[in-house]
């Protein structure tokens, strides 16, 4: 019997967002599934009850119809502890759950003996699982939601302007931190006129960012372990940080907009924008915190709140960037659920399976049969290497070298065997062949020795040409015919002077279309 | 010009021929390279002609005039697409020329002998008069090279022809499968070893024009036995011929140039025909015995599901959402002449910032390389071309696959069912990418015959028609 999926409607104050759309009900329905969605859930995203029942999906009325009647809950933000009372044994949760933040709530979701319990907030940031990582979509919508408000707070255009009723200098925005959420609030705020800078403490990322329009600020600090950890910057030294904060100092009273993006999960956010540089900011500036939730990047934020400075500056907190463009980030989240069945049920047979072979889906799975299995075993950026390593470590440096000296060692008896044959046939030979022919015979060997190694380097995309040209030189035997012309034999003659046409017309069409050939390879 | 001086000129020829086919390791030397083949090349012919016992000098400037204005006027007029027919035709005239030098070079050894009986040798020039300071023994050995030259000549010369003709389409490019094939050729073989046999004890011309007959006879009937998708392997393995025969004359006519080119030639199509078949997994024995042979071990697997037909407006769509590209190209786009039309499509794809690439099967085409040079001649850079090996694990992260005339190196048979007669051969995994859509003419079969599954998998859409008709349509809907 297909499996149920069930949406209810996000209980967490202010919460617009759901996890399931129309959209994704069918892309569901199509692996097996049976969808069903608490009546209501979607109402603050613009998606009706009416909607959903149109794309098949069952609209049940209240939550508890939901968590009882469903073997698969997702939602968006993690349970309450009043939700995760009504997770049934058995039964699979999905949503965000930041696990290393809640464990009060990761303690009581295991005590519900629940099938698993996978967090949107754990998928391992490798390119595989890029098309369900619900942080990078999210980030990506509170980046442009970011430029979205602070336009909103900001008393100019953001393009320069030159108009009969005079001239208007380009908003200038500084961006810190350029993840996700960082590159996406570049590309808006770029896209809308403005001069953009931004900075980030990976050096590596400077090619990002100047491909988004914007202009890097360079940092010249070296600093050895600026490294990433899982994508994400790590924290930095006081000294480092110390000449980070030099630099925007200098910034503050140039740029007009502020979007601080400088966020490492689990830890409480970086101060960087501090109170002297508001205060150095001109009035009607405006700095927006996507970090609110986590304290702030500025020391000025107020978490949740729009604030004025003294000085006229806005300092925007809001922590619900995302869920204020609900429709857009339900349709975002929603697939990003639905490739997560996706890679859950590869058969579409409406049957999960939470498969902790898979890098991906061990990833996201803290809770699996009525255990917590987070954290998960470290992955690194790329699986791919990492896969293979831990075949080839099983052999120590010894073994190694021990296997390479018996393949080198069977090579070379191979060689010395077919060396010794082959010395033995000329030996043969030799004692019955006069000396002129083992004189031309010992030019033949070598010849196909020349060749053989000559060709061996030819480039695989020039094999046509290779092709045209060896076809060409083969009509060497032009001198063959040149030979014999001169006799006074008139078959020979003949025979000979056709012999020399056909070599002729090889020799000049086959250079002549090599050339042609050759001449059409070009790099960009 | 003394034996001294034409030695050492052969020496120069050599060594530029060896670094014109060495310099052929990359694009940018090979410019240079062919430049070293065709100085080579007029080296050797001056230093032939200039040397002692070459007569006739009229007849030479006229027959090279003639010759070099033909090979002119075709190697000018060709179309790129042609380029395979056109390979395997030269290689026929090499066949044929080695043929009549070694009848020549009987002829001669005959006259030359009869002149050393009358006492006239000293008047003889040229090669006569080096055949008749030969010993006995020389003559035997001498016999023998002949007797290879115009057997291997002849087998070059027929083959290339019907190589030519099946390239060309105007031979069925079916492999030809007589009852005892293979019994047929080595009947033959034997027959021409035995006339071979006869030859060297004293019988006449006529075991070497016989000879020539059963090898010409030979060299159709197996090219005949070979199909179309082996082409590229069968092209190659004539041009390795075609090496060995003038090797062959060049130790008849005791011509060290002549054993040298020759080895040469012989040596890289010999290993490029080991490199293609490599390319398709395949022994080089069962390629050149001809056919994909019907000793499958058991029935092909069933292909169920069905082709889903998809528009340009489609394409078009897909194309505008994808962010990375791979086209694969196939024999069908150079039949289409579609190499401009993809062209275009990748400058305006990159243009709006999309990696587009190209995925060369190693065997794609009909001749090793092939599509590498329809897509320069195209002006595609080749850095955005790719092989196989450079390509394949690129596929499942790649938004949409665009197939045009490609078919059995996409078809995942090959790794699924082990009862496929192209079981085991490397292919292009495009299936594994998000979309793929297949540009072909019809709904009918690769050469090699066989069903592809990919084109009833979900994420495979046909796009029927001609491959250029089909981009021309997508390039207006861009714009």
């Amino acid at each position: 019997m297909a499996m149920k999926v069930g949406v209810p409607k996000e209980t967490m104050a202010g919460e617009k967002r759901v996890a399931l759309t129309p959209e994704t009900a069918g892309r569901i329905q199509k692996l097996g599934y049976d969808v069903q969605i608490e009546s209501g859930a979607g109402d603050a995203a613009n998606f009706s009850d009416d909607a959903y029942a149109q794309a098949g999906v069952t609209v049940l009325p209240g939550a508890d119809a939901i968590w009882s009647g469903s073997d698969i809950v997702m939602k968006v933000q993690q349970p309450s502890m009043d939700e995760a009372e009504k997770l049934e044994a058995g039964k699979t949760l999905i949503s965000f759950i930041w696990p290393a933040q809640n464990e009060e709530l990761l303690a009581k979701l295991t005590s519900q003996k629940p099938h698993a319990v996978l967090a949107m907030d754990q998928v391992p940031r490798i390119s595989r699982a890029q098309k369900l990582d619900a942080l990078s979509s999210m980030a990506n919508i509170a980046g442009y939601r970011a430029v979205v408000e602070a336009a909103n707070n900001f008393g100019r255009f953001f393009t320069g302007q030159v108009t009969a009723a005079g001239k208007v200098p380009p908003a200038k925005v500084l961006v810190i931190g350029a993840g996700v959420a960082g590159l996406a609030a570049i590309g808006a705020a770029r896209s809308m006129g403005a001069i953009v800078r931004s900075f980030d403490i990976r050096p590596e990322v400077a090619e990002q960012i100047e491909s988004m329009g914007a202009e890097f600020l360079f940092l010249d600090f070296d600093n050895e372990d600026s490294g990433t950890e899982g994508g994400y910057a790590k924290p930095s030294s006081p000294e480092f940080r110390e000449k980070q904060l030099e630099l925007f100092r200098a910034q503050a009273p140039d740029v007009d907009i502020v979007i601080t993006t400088a966020l490492i999960p689990g830890r409480p956010a970086p101060e960087l924008w501090t109170d002297d540089m508001v205060k150095a900011m001109k009035p009607g500036s405006v700095v927006v915190d996507l970090a609110a939730e986590q304290g702030g990047n500025c020391a000025a934020t107020v978490k949740g709140e729009r604030i004025v400075t003294e000085n006229d500056v806005v300092v925007i907190g809001y922590t619900d960037m995302v869920s204020r463009m609900a429709a857009q980030s339900s349709q975002l989240y929603g697939t990003n659920l639905r490739h997560l069945l996706d890679d859950m049920t590869p058969e579409k047979d409406g049957q999960p399976n939470v498969n902790m072979e898979d890098t991906v889906l061990r990833g996201c799975t803290v809770i699996k049969d009525g255990e917590v299995t987070y954290p998960p075993p470290s992955v690194a950026t790329s699986v791919a290497p990492k896969q293979a390593a831990p075949k080839k470590k099983e052999e120590t440096p010894e073994e190694i070298a021990a296997r390479e000296a018996e393949e080198l060692r069977k090579a070379g008896s191979r060689t010395t065997l077919l060396l010794v044959a082959g010395s033995a046939l000329l030996l043969l030979l030799g004692m019955v062949a006069p000396a002129s022919f083992m004189q031309h015979f010992i030019v033949f060997v070598l010849s196909c020795f020349v060749g053989f190694y000559v060709i061996w380097n030819v480039a695989h995309s020039l094999h046509t040409p290779l092709m045209a040209i060896t076809n060409a030189v083969s009509s060497i035997i032009i001198v063959g015919a040149l030979l014999q012309i001169g006799s006074t034999n008139t078959v020979v003659m003949i025979l000979a002077a056709l012999s020399v046409l056909m070599a002729s017309v090889n020799i000049f069409g086959g250079f002549l279309v090599t050339r042609r050939m050759l001449a059409m390879f070009q790099k960009s | 010009m003394s034996i001294g001086l034409v030695s050492a000129a052969y020496v120069v020829a050599a060594i530029l021929f060896i670094l014109a086919l060495g310099g052929l390791s990359n694009q940018e030397k090979a410019k240079r390279a062919i430049w070293y083949g065709i100085i080579g090349m007029a080296l050797a012919v001056v230093a032939t002609v200039a040397g002692p016992g070459v007569a006739n000098l009229p007849l030479i400037a006229v027959m090279i005039a003639i010759g070099g204005l033909g090979g002119w006027f075709v190697a000018k007029k060709v179309q790129m697409t042609q380029m395979p027919e056109l390979v395997a035709g030269f290689h026929s005239l090499v066949g044929l020329a080695a043929v009549f030098i070694g009848i020549n070079a009987h002829l001669e050894m005959e006259r030359a002998l009869g002149a050393v009986a009358d006492g006239t040798a000293k008047d003889l020039a040229g090669f006569a008069a080096t055949i008749a300071k030969k010993t006995s023994v020389e003559l035997g050995i001498l016999k023998v090279e002949l007797f290879l030259g115009i057997l291997i000549g002849a087998i070059t010369f027929t083959g290339s022809i019907v190589a030519y003709g099946k390239l060309a389409g105007k031979i069925s490019s079916n492999a030809l499968t007589l009852p005892g094939r293979h019994m047929i050729n080595l009947a033959a073989f034997a027959a021409c070893f035995v006339l071979g046999f006869m030859y060297l004890n004293g019988a006449g011309l006529w075991t070497m024009i016989v000879v020539a007959l059963i090898s010409g006879a030979i060299g159709w009937h197996l090219i005949m036995a070979i199909g179309g998708a082996d082409m590229p392997v069968v092209v190659s393995m004539l041009n390795s011929y075609s090496g060995w025969a003038a090797a062959a004359i060049g130790f008849t006519l005791g011509n060290d140039l002549l054993i040298v080119v020759g080895a040469l030639v012989g040596a890289s199509g010999a290993i490029l025909s080991y490199i293609m078949c490599k390319g398709m997994n395949r022994s080089f024995a069962s390629v050149i015995l001809g056919g994909w042979g019907g000793d499958a071990g058991g029935p092909q697997q069933e292909v169920d599901g069905e082709m889903v037909p998809t528009t340009v407006d489609t394409v078009v769509q897909q194309l505008d959402d994808a962010d990375n590209v791979i086209f694969v190209p196939g024999y069908g786009l150079a039949v289409a002449q579609a190499q401009g039309a993809v062209s275009e499509l990748t400058k305006k794809l990159r243009a709006k910032g999309k990696e587009v690439r190209f995925a060369i099967h190693p065997v794609a085409g009909r001749l090793p390389g092939h599509m590498n040079v329809l897509l320069a001649e195209a002006k595609v850079p080749y850095d955005y071309v790719l092989e196989m090996e450079e390509i394949n694990d690129d596929f499942p992260s790649t938004d949409f696959v665009m197939i045009l005339g490609a078919n059995d190196i996409v078809n995942p048979s090959a790794q699924d069912d082990p009862n496929s007669p192209i079981a085991g051969m490397p292919v292009l995994e495009v299936w594994k990418a998000k979309n793929v859509v297949i540009s072909k003419r019809g709904q009918g079969k690769g050469y090699s015959g066989v069903e592809n599954p990919l084109f009833f998998k979900e994420n495979s859409r046909m796009l029927y028609g001609d491959a250029k008709d089909s981009l021309d349509a997508i390039l207006k809907q861009m714009d």
